[in-house]
């Protein structure tokens, strides 16, 4: 049973006294058209156990046989992470009953991983760069997804589950780090930076869709301490399926705290598997995992060993996209961001969604302007990702051709936003609905104005004198009486006029 | 008897194309023999299901396509027509497949294996399912869920395991051909205890998608005959690569029947035979050893050379065998919970959790044998046997390839006695599991180099049947029918007629049938 509450210490306090070990486990879905062993389709949110053939359901008498774009896909993946690729590897068979694991065994690379010996630079938000060892990258199949019904939501205590076997045998790549040492007080930042650029690069390979929020991107976190000056590692836990870039940094912070807090009492850290509890930003203990775990691995004897050939790595390898590094220096010249701007744009992790808004007709300044801007500030508000509120290149160009028209203006544009994000419709829609148009009825407005200068003659008197500039208390009041729907702009144009004042 | 029953597969099928027998008949006149012979408590008890109604209308069907004649007509497979038994580990849609299994009771497969869509396509009639031991794992059918095979030869003798009911159904005439599956000689040893001709192919000469798996790297689909050269045809048949079984073989099917063709003129000048020292002698009965010794006698006066060759690490065949069949046998049954189909059994007491499901499930649905080798499975294959067991079996493995290797330099075939030993009577050996594990001492080196094996009648000890093995290099399935055909020839000449005509008359057992 997990402690309701956990001892906890200050993070920094902690780090004063420790240093953390980190290591992660990704698990990438390919988007392969089938699965990893069968000509199922590889598709998600499909009626429960439809794409599913003899093989996924582990009948009697099926043989698997490999997928060859998920063992290309694969080595894409393990050339893009700068690994060695075998020349010769097996798939083996991980032995355990599971009910999601339709054969009792999971088909997985096991001491012969298709990629191996890489490592990835890692850049922080101030630049500093951390060089993270990869030790292999592995195919293996997916579960298939089990549904516990009953008030716990975990299979124990449940009255029943329900089994869905469509994803059981999608094909994923495990990528699995070396230890990672030095991280200090930037571990959770660098576990978030490591998570978000394996998602890039594999979005980027094109290999995987990439969205955590569908599971296509899993990450398990590795956590250890170790007293300042002693080079032991300290026994790690490992926390499940922390399934979003703010959980992974959340995650990887509330470990360090605990097993600090649990070293300094004297006690030791309990070598298991954690769960992630994104409500609480804690975890609880899963079960122990000890390095015994015995899943009696052998090599699987329906597979036929994959050879590769140079020439085939070679072909797959000229097929690799240009390389983030590249990319980055590319689009910053095409965009003309400063250098501090196009940092903060990476660091925000908005280069796929303004390279997008761009594409869809924004300028350059105005998708910058809503990612940095507006949707940042709506994201943080409600607590989630940016990228997460459901905010569309469409939505941007409809809001930034909506202010050009003059239908709206910046303020109401930013309001139009919101509404968006609360699901209201479309732009266009909300202004319509809402009647948040720009009051552009010169009567109205002029009525508005008049009463603003009768109640300000000081105002009225200055502006007379010159003093243009004195125009500005008049506007609070009368977009306070169009209830924010003037125009800022034609306000200051209709009293001048009226005063018969040059602007 | 019906003279029908009585043909070859070969000479049936020529009947079929001249039209002096239908189909139609041929299906009915086995139909009827197995409703004589096979039921009731003295009857043989090869088959576990009859397939009669689609028997009978795929028969109905080559009839018709042949009196139509016409490109049809001559585009029919040579064996269409021709009934097959099938034994009940390969899966069938519209029949049940149990696998000899109680677990499997009245699962029906939703899919064919590549074989039977094969045999559907050339569309020879299936009488039905053949009995076994429970997931093959036997050498007497004994350990089938659904009681005993018996030998057509001697009605209180084992027929031979675990192909036990397709060797006694051809023997017995039920069936002119049948399928059967060979992982250390499940086809070899039953055919050579029953008079028939058997062949395990090359490891990946025969798709095994839809054999369920009993161990991956030593399964193998093969032909269940009366003769050599219907065992070559219906090779020919089920053969050949298949993109669903990653371990088959991207090469075309070798010409099997005109190897046997070339074998049954009785000449075998300039093929070199050797004899492998290490399987005889010590631990072969006397009347094997004496019909192995005269058949040697035959294939040196057809011209053959023999030459003794030694595999030495054969010595260890056998261990290495039951460390690296039941590892793979406890991965393979492990899919069999309860979950997903076959017989949920709940626990009669205590919490309803998935493991106690899982067990009460496997403890109900398996019995002694299955259990003995997925527990010794489990165990060498655990984290700090694996090296001393698994792995020492991958090892001696390696070794007894190297052996045949070194064997093929010297010999185009080699030769050996297929069992030790005759039938034995029922229930003598069932419980020793080490005495019934020796009756596949000559059988397993073969699966376990991959190589291609086949056995044919040898002659009589003791009136009962003993067969004589030939083995070749891994695709070079076609010698085996050429020295197989070969020593048929010369024996039958010696005989008068085949073996199986020296069977006694079974007598109609019951007029029940089965299930």
């Amino acid at each position: 049973m997990a402690h309701a509450t956990e001892e906890l210490v200050d993070f920094d306090e902690a780090l004063d006294r420790y240093d953390p070990a980190l290591g992660f486990e990704v698990h990438v879905e390919l988007n392969t058209a089938t699965k990893m062993f069968s000509d199922a389709p590889n598709a998600f949110g499909d009626v429960p156990n439809t794409n599913v053939t003899p093989v996924d359901l582990g009948l009697p008498g099926v043989l698997p046989v490999v997928n060859k774009k998920a063992v290309e896909y694969s080595i894409k993946i393990g050339l893009a992470l700068n690994c060695q690729i075998a020349e010769y590897c097996r798939f083996a068979r991980k032995n355990y009953f599971y009910p999601d694991t339709p054969k009792n065994f999971q088909t997985s690379q096991y001491d012969e991983p298709i990629a191996f010996d890489g490592w990835l630079d890692i850049e922080l938000s101030d630049g500093e760069v951390f060089h993270v060892e990869i030790e292999r990258a592995h195919m293996e199949e997916d579960a298939g997804k089990l549904t516990h019904m009953g008030t716990s939501g975990r299979i124990q205590g449940a009255d029943f589950s329900l089994v869905d076997y469509n994803r059981a045998g999608v094909p994923l790549v495990e990528i699995v780090t070396k230890p990672i040492l030095g991280a200090g007080k930037r571990a959770p930042e660098l576990a978030k930076a490591y998570v978000a650029a394996i998602r890039e690069i594999v979005k980027n390979l094109d290999v995987s869709d990439a969205k955590m929020e569908r599971g296509n991107v899993r990450c398990d976190a590795n956590v250890s301490l170790m007293p300042k000056g002693t080079t032991t590692l300290g026994t790690r836990t490992e926390t499940k399926n922390v399934n979003s870039l703010r959980a992974v940094e959340h995650a990887v912070r509330f470990e360090i705290e605990r097993h600090a807090a649990v070293l300094d009492s004297g006690e030791k850290i309990v070598q298991e598997t954690r769960h992630w509890h994104e409500d609480t930003r804690t975890t609880t203990s899963g079960r122990p995992k000890s390095d015994a775990d015995d899943y009696r691995y052998f090599p699987e004897p329906d597979l036929v060993p994959i050879v590769t050939t140079k020439e085939w790595i070679e072909e797959l390898r000229a097929q690799l996209p240009e390389p983030l590094a590249e990319r980055r220096k590319r689009l910053q010249a095409d965009w003309g961001y400063a250098d501090a701007e196009f940092r903060d744009v990476v660091n925000a992790g908005f280069l796929d969604a303004i390279e997008e808004t761009i594409a869809a007709g924004a300028s350059p300044a105005v998708a910058r302007k809503w990612w940095m801007g507006e949707i940042s500030r709506l994201a943080k508000n409600a607590d989630v990702e940016p990228l997460d509120l459901g905010v569309t290149p469409a939505t941007i160009i409809e809001l930034n051709s909506l202010i050009e028209a003059k239908k709206i203006n910046d303020k109401i544009a930013r309001q139009v936003l919101e509404y968006v994000v609360a699901g209201e419709g479309r732009p266009t829609e909300i202004v319509e609905k809402r009647s948040l148009a720009v009051v552009n009825d010169d009567s109205a407005l002029g009525a508005a104005i008049d009463d603003a200068m009768a109640a300000m003659p000081d105002v009225v008197a200055k502006i007379k004198d010159g003093k243009v500039q004195a125009i500005g208390a008049l506007i609070g009041p009368v977009m306070k009486a169009t209830r924010g729907q003037a125009d800022a702009g034609r306000v200051r144009e209709i009293v001048l006029e009226k005063l018969g004042v040059e602007g | 008897m019906n003279e029908i029953i009585k043909l070859s597969a070969a000479d049936l099928a020529a009947k079929l194309r001249d039209g002096s027998v239908t189909s139609t008949q041929a299906v009915q006149a086995h139909l009827d023999r197995i409703a004589a012979v096979d039921g009731g408590d003295r009857g043989v008890h090869a088959f576990l299901h009859l397939n009669a109604e689609e028997a009978l209308a795929v028969a109905a069907e080559v009839d018709a396509i042949r009196a139509a004649g016409g490109p049809e007509a001559e585009a029919l497979h040579p064996l269409a027509g021709v009934p097959i038994a099938i034994k009940d580990l390969i899966v069938t849609k519209g029949q049940p497949t149990t696998a000899g299994s109680k677990f499997l009771e009245g699962w029906m497969s939703p899919y064919d294996a590549t074989v039977i869509e094969k045999i559907r396509a050339a569309k020879l009639p299936m009488l039905g399912k053949t009995n076994l031991d429970e997931f093959a794992m036997g050498s007497s059918t004994e350990h089938s869920a659904y009681g005993d095979t018996r030998n057509p030869w001697d009605l209180d003798r084992i027929p031979g395991g675990s192909g036990g009911g397709s060797a006694a159904a051809v023997a017995a005439f039920e069936a002119p051909l049948a399928l059967g599956t060979d992982t250390g000689g499940s086809i070899r040893q039953p055919g050579a205890v029953t008079g028939t001709v058997g062949v395990k192919p090359t490891y990946g000469g025969v798709s095994r998608y839809g054999a369920i798996a009993m161990a991956s790297s030593l399964d193998q689909i093969g032909p269940v005959t009366r003769t050599v050269r219907d065992s070559a045809l219906l090779h020919e048949l089920i053969g050949g690569h298949d993109p669903k079984d990653s371990t088959s073989i991207d090469q075309p099917v070798a010409e099997l029947a005109a190897a046997a063709e070339q074998g049954a003129t009785g000449d075998l000048t300039g093929v070199r035979i050797g004899v492998i020292r290490e399987l005889q002698g010590e631990g072969y009965d006397a009347g094997v050893q004496a019909r192995f010794d005269e058949s040697l006698q035959l294939l040196r006066s057809a011209g053959a050379e023999i030459v003794e060759v030694s595999c030495p690490n054969f010595e260890y065949a056998l261990n290495a065998y039951y460390l690296i069949m039941p590892s793979e046998v406890s991965s393979n049954l492990a899919k069999f919970d309860g979950v997903r189909y076959g017989n949920r059994v709940l626990p009669a007491e205590g919490p309803m959790t998935i493991e106690r499901v899982m067990g009460a499930t496997r403890a109900a649905g398996f019995g002694d044998e299955v259990k003995r080798r997925i527990i010794l499975g489990t165990y060498a294959l655990s984290a700090g046997y694996y090296d001393a067991y698994y792995g020492s079996a991958q090892k001696v493995r390696t070794l007894i390839q190297r052996d045949f290797e070194a064997a093929f330099a010297q010999a185009d075939v080699l030769v050996s006695p297929t069992s030790p030993v005759v039938a034995f009577p029922l229930g003598s050996k069932l419980d020793d599991p080490l005495a019934m594990y020796l009756n596949d001492v000559a059988t397993i080196p073969a699966n376990l180099a991959g190589i291609p094996g086949i056995t044919v009648p040898g002659g009589l000890s003791e009136n009962l049947p003993v067969g004589i093995q030939f083995l070749a290099p891994a695709h070079e399935d076609a010698r085996l029918y050429r020295a197989g055909a070969a020593l048929e020839k010369l024996l039958e000449d010696q005989w008068g007629g085949p073996l199986i005509n020296q069977a006694p008359e079974l007598a109609e057992s019951s007029k029940e049938g089965v299930a």
